[in-house]
């Protein structure tokens, strides 16, 4: 009757609540009938409303897609911190060097969370931004605001091929 | 000498002063992206100045409604871009 | 003999930074001549700026509820930025404004 994916965004969602409002306590013990039961009816809500949003029906391993996120962040967290100290050299140095132009690029993803994954990393590291993404065949258009930056993603194109290995679609989705 | 008290007065006053010099932009920015983009900002300043608030005047309370603001926030920047796009908000 | 530990020092440490980097993305806000590069200047610096301000938050209160509270914050602060930044711009570019090339006068 209940699939396994809609009990495993309800738990979630009762824990968020349970965190939010701290109705369990476990180190003294004491617990909160009243927000407990408007808690299971709030998350069983939210489940029924936003149940279609997250399931697509296109899922398998996502165990180890998860895993390989998990060890992706680290790593992106690490160019965020590099990189901004370089727009904040653009900032401040009294000529300040920029050069802006628009580029466009073709990618091998195809599901949602790949490409969201990967214009949000595009927006968070400094030198880029995307503005528009085409789901048909993966096509990014990017502002980029030095040939430096505009290089590391058209050239090397590190970041792609990274979010391709988190959630396997290395070699086309066609 | 110094207590935790006066680092959050300074952090409170600095996002005052930046704050400041957004406005500028709020009101001069050639256009309407501009002026949007001008209280974009102004609004993630808000949601930090109000965690630094709760820490001063030691009430925990001060991080929910900066939750609930961050969130109205957002939605606000999506509709008013939504709107500048398409001429209207629902297509009904 | 101050009142403060390490954790303290720490905390601070990362305050400092953060609103070093707030105040860097208002002056980019300030003085950059279009307006897609200012949305550059404000959708990063400002989010990392944040992100370090609330993490010596974090670190300052230690482990409780309160802190759980403001790792949520964060990080809808570290995903709803990035998607705010991306949303105006694309209205403005299907708009029509038209991107700033090297050479131009200020606009």
């Amino acid at each position: 009757m209940m699939k396994r994916s809609t009990v495993a965004i309800f738990i979630v969602m009762f824990v968020f609540w349970v965190l939010l409002s701290a109705c369990i306590n476990p180190l003294k013990g004491h617990y909160d009938l009243i927000r407990i039961v408007v808690g299971m009816i709030c998350a069983a809500i939210a489940t029924s409303v936003s149940r279609d949003l997250l399931i697509t029906g296109k899922e398998d391993m996502t165990l180890r897609k998860t895993l390989r996120l998990l060890l992706y962040i680290p790593w992106e967290l690490w160019q965020i911190v590099l990189a901004n100290f370089d727009v904040a050299y653009r900032v401040l140095h009294p000529k300040m060097p920029i050069d802006p132009r628009i580029i466009e690029f073709d990618t091998t993803l195809r599901s949602d969370f790949a490409l969201t994954t990967l214009a949000n990393s595009i927006t968070l590291t400094p030198g880029t931004i995307t503005i528009d993404v085409e789901p048909e065949r993966g096509r990014f258009l990017v502002h980029a605001i030095a040939s430096k930056a505009a290089d590391a993603l058209l050239v090397d194109q590190t970041m792609q091929k990274k979010v391709a290995h988190v959630y396997m679609e290395e070699r086309g989705g066609e | 000498m110094f207590e935790m008290v006066d680092v959050f007065l300074a952090v409170g006053v600095s996002i005052g002063f930046t704050i400041l010099l957004c406005l500028y932009r709020a009101v001069r920015g050639p256009g309407v992206f501009n002026q949007v983009a001008a209280v974009n900002v102004i609004g993630t300043k808000v949601i930090v100045l109000l965690v630094a608030i709760g820490y001063i005047f030691e009430r925990p309370m001060f991080v929910d409604i900066a939750l609930l603001y961050a969130g109205l926030n957002f939605v606000g920047t999506l509709v008013m871009a939504k709107y500048l796009e398409r001429g209207e908000i629902c297509s009904a | 003999m101050l009142g403060i530990g390490v954790t303290d020092i720490i905390s601070i440490i990362f305050m400092a930074g953060g609103i070093f980097f707030m105040v860097t993305g208002a002056v980019g806000l300030l003085r950059f001549p279009d307006f897609y590069t200012r949305l550059h200047a404000t959708g990063k610096c400002d989010t990392l700026g944040e992100v370090l301000v609330i993490t010596g938050c974090m670190i300052f209160q230690g482990w409780s509820f309160v802190s759980v509270k403001l790792f949520f914050l964060m990080f809808f602060i570290f995903m709803a930025n990035p998607v705010g930044t991306h949303a105006i711009m694309k209205a403005a570019y299907y708009t029509g404004l038209k991107p700033w090339k090297k050479g131009e006068e200020r606009r």
